[in-house]
């Protein structure tokens, strides 16, 4: 099962570090994409820019509405992913908690929908219709 | 190199390859991750090379290795984990060769720590089914109709349990060892009734989990012939042998004296019938031991009029007294019914419900309700549907019910 572990940090816990204390912590996150990818856990994963680079987009009777940065104020920010296959939801929680940010912040681990069923059905749905 | 034949190596070895890496390595996660970089590295290396004369002693010594080589890189990070690599290292090459008698311990080991009493029931249970059985959080959760996160959260917790009051991965002394087979005992038929007669929901079996618990069950007696540990995988099994008749075409629950005998499951009965006979020639008769040799009685009547009531009778009192509880009192008393009539049981039903034991026990008032209908003691069998309705979370029992009661004559 595929499972999206969402990354959430303090940002100025993040920017306040050291060089020396960024390097690591850049080097821990390196030591652990290489491990899923050698484990074959790995599907995706990005860091992502500080929250005030987000713009928030609206669509309302039919008009297209911006705000800058997110939905909420939070204490914690989405500061990156990772997509993962695993066995199961204790499997992804085991390699959710070593994701460094794990230690300052906290990972949201999420199951994937799987949709396999509903587009077979769909297809079969379709192709019986052009019989 | 199939990757069909890696599959079949996963369901037949990786719960004795993780057993074993418990042991090796001291740690639940660590041993569960050591394992599956055991098989990736099989994935690839018997594709080139083929699968080795013994793949389980190969995907030991590889996840023992993966681990080490695991914390080691890890160590860079954080230096006591160095020492922990060390310790496992020297720990690990003193038992790194095995027998199969040891391995075969390894697999009671984990047994009994998933079942220790110093964790909570539900969660040796879902502990058990996953590392145990091998299903996933997500298959316990939706067995037991509970979310998965509440699910994976036992298991955590579980695991933190194990780890920080460190409990040992051990087989218990012989001392020790009647008190924690209860456990798992008990552990291994809480699974098998919620398959079998589910708590609540719309289906009656969930077939699956009683086909694990039975599967425990036989690994239990296979690795510890223990006569309670037959005991229960005789009941388990005489319980099953019935699955088919006790329920119609339509899903409509059958009571056993109005089941069709032909669909009762003969090599499961036989090999019930055995067990009983090995557990009761062993002289250390237990609870499971009693209730499987009632439940073999039933299952060699041809029917409910030809069941030899007396010795069930008797074997109940024997059971009252070595287990004594209010829900043997009322099967007893089921059993006193057919034995010498309804009104006889049902003086037993009612002495039982006046000291307020089963005042909310769906089964008792169905019980209760039964004789009075036989009696003709019509309004009386209705008030006790009526309150075993109130108090019955489950769909097709509910049916029942409601059936009975269209089916009492009208008026008084």
């Amino acid at each position: 099962m595929r499972y999206l572990c969402l990354i959430y940090d303090e940002e100025k816990k993040v920017g306040g570090m050291s060089k020396s204390e960024a390097d690591a912590f850049m080097g821990e996150y390196f030591a652990f994409t290489e491990g899923i990818r050698k484990s074959g856990h790995y599907v995706a994963g990005e860091a992502l820019q500080p929250v005030q680079t987000a713009t928030t987009v609206r669509v309302r009777n039919g008009k297209v509405s911006t705000t800058d940065g997110p939905f909420a104020e939070t204490k914690e920010q989405l500061g990156g992913f990772y997509m993962i296959e695993a066995r199961d939801l204790n499997d992804a929680i085991q390699i959710a908690a070593k994701i460094p940010s794990a230690r300052l912040g906290s990972i949201e681990v999420r199951p994937v929908v799987d949709f396999t069923k509903e587009r077979e059905d769909r297809e079969r749905q379709q192709q019986a219709q052009q019989v | 190199m199939g990757r069909r034949l890696i599959e079949e190596i996963y369901r037949t070895e990786s719960r004795r390859v993780l057993a074993t890496l418990i042991r090796l390595l001291g740690d639940f996660d660590l041993a569960e991750e050591a394992l599956h970089d055991a098989f990736m590295a099989a994935m690839e290396q018997w594709a080139d090379e083929g699968v080795p004369a013994n793949p389980r002693a190969w995907l030991v010594s590889t996840g023992r290795f993966k681990a080490i080589d695991g914390i080691r890189r890890r160590a860079r990070f954080d230096a006591s984990l160095s020492e922990l690599a060390a310790r496992i290292e020297a720990a690990a090459t003193d038992s790194a060769e095995q027998d199969e008698e040891g391995v075969e311990d390894d697999r009671l080991r984990l047994i009994f720590t998933c079942c220790h009493p110093a964790l909570p029931a539900d969660a040796q249970v879902a502990l058990t089914l996953r590392e145990v059985c091998g299903l996933t959080t997500e298959e316990i959760a939706s067995a037991f109709l509970t979310r998965a996160p509440t699910v994976a959260q036992r298991i955590v917790r579980a695991k933190g349990k194990i780890r920080d009051a460190r409990i040992p991965y051990q087989v218990p002394s012989r001392a020790d060892l009647q008190d924690r087979l209860d456990a798992v005992l008990c552990v291994i038929y809480l699974v098998f009734n919620e398959g079998y007669s589910a708590s609540s929901g719309t289906s009656l079996t969930r077939h699956d989990l009683s086909a694990e618990a039975i599967r425990l069950g036989r690994l239990l007696v296979e690795l510890l012939p223990e006569a309670e540990a037959m005991g229960l995988l005789a009941l388990m099994l005489l319980h099953e042998s019935r699955r088919a008749a006790r329920t119609d075409a339509d899903g409509e629950l059958v009571l056993m004296d109005e089941q069709d005998r032909s669909l009762w499951n003969r090599d499961q009965i036989d090999e019930g019938s055995a067990l009983v006979g090995r557990a009761l020639a062993s002289r250390r008769i237990g609870p499971y031991t009693l209730q499987a040799a009632i439940a073999a009685l039933h299952a060699e009547a041809s029917s409910a009029e030809r069941t030899d009531w007396a010795q069930i009778v008797g074997l109940y009192d024997v059971l009252a007294r070595a287990d004594p509880s209010p829900v043997v009192e009322l099967n007893r008393a089921a059993a006193v019914a057919m034995r010498d009539g309804p009104e006889a049981g049902l003086a037993l039903i009612d002495a039982i419900l006046k000291r307020g034991d089963l005042a909310d026990y769906q089964l008792a008032h169905s019980a209760r309700a039964d004789l009075c209908r036989r009696l003709g003691r019509t309004p009386e069998a209705r008030a006790s549907y009526q309150r075993a309705l109130e108090l019955t979370r489950q769909e097709p029992q509910r049916r029942f019910l409601e059936r009975r009661l269209r089916e009492l004559p009208n008026g008084v």
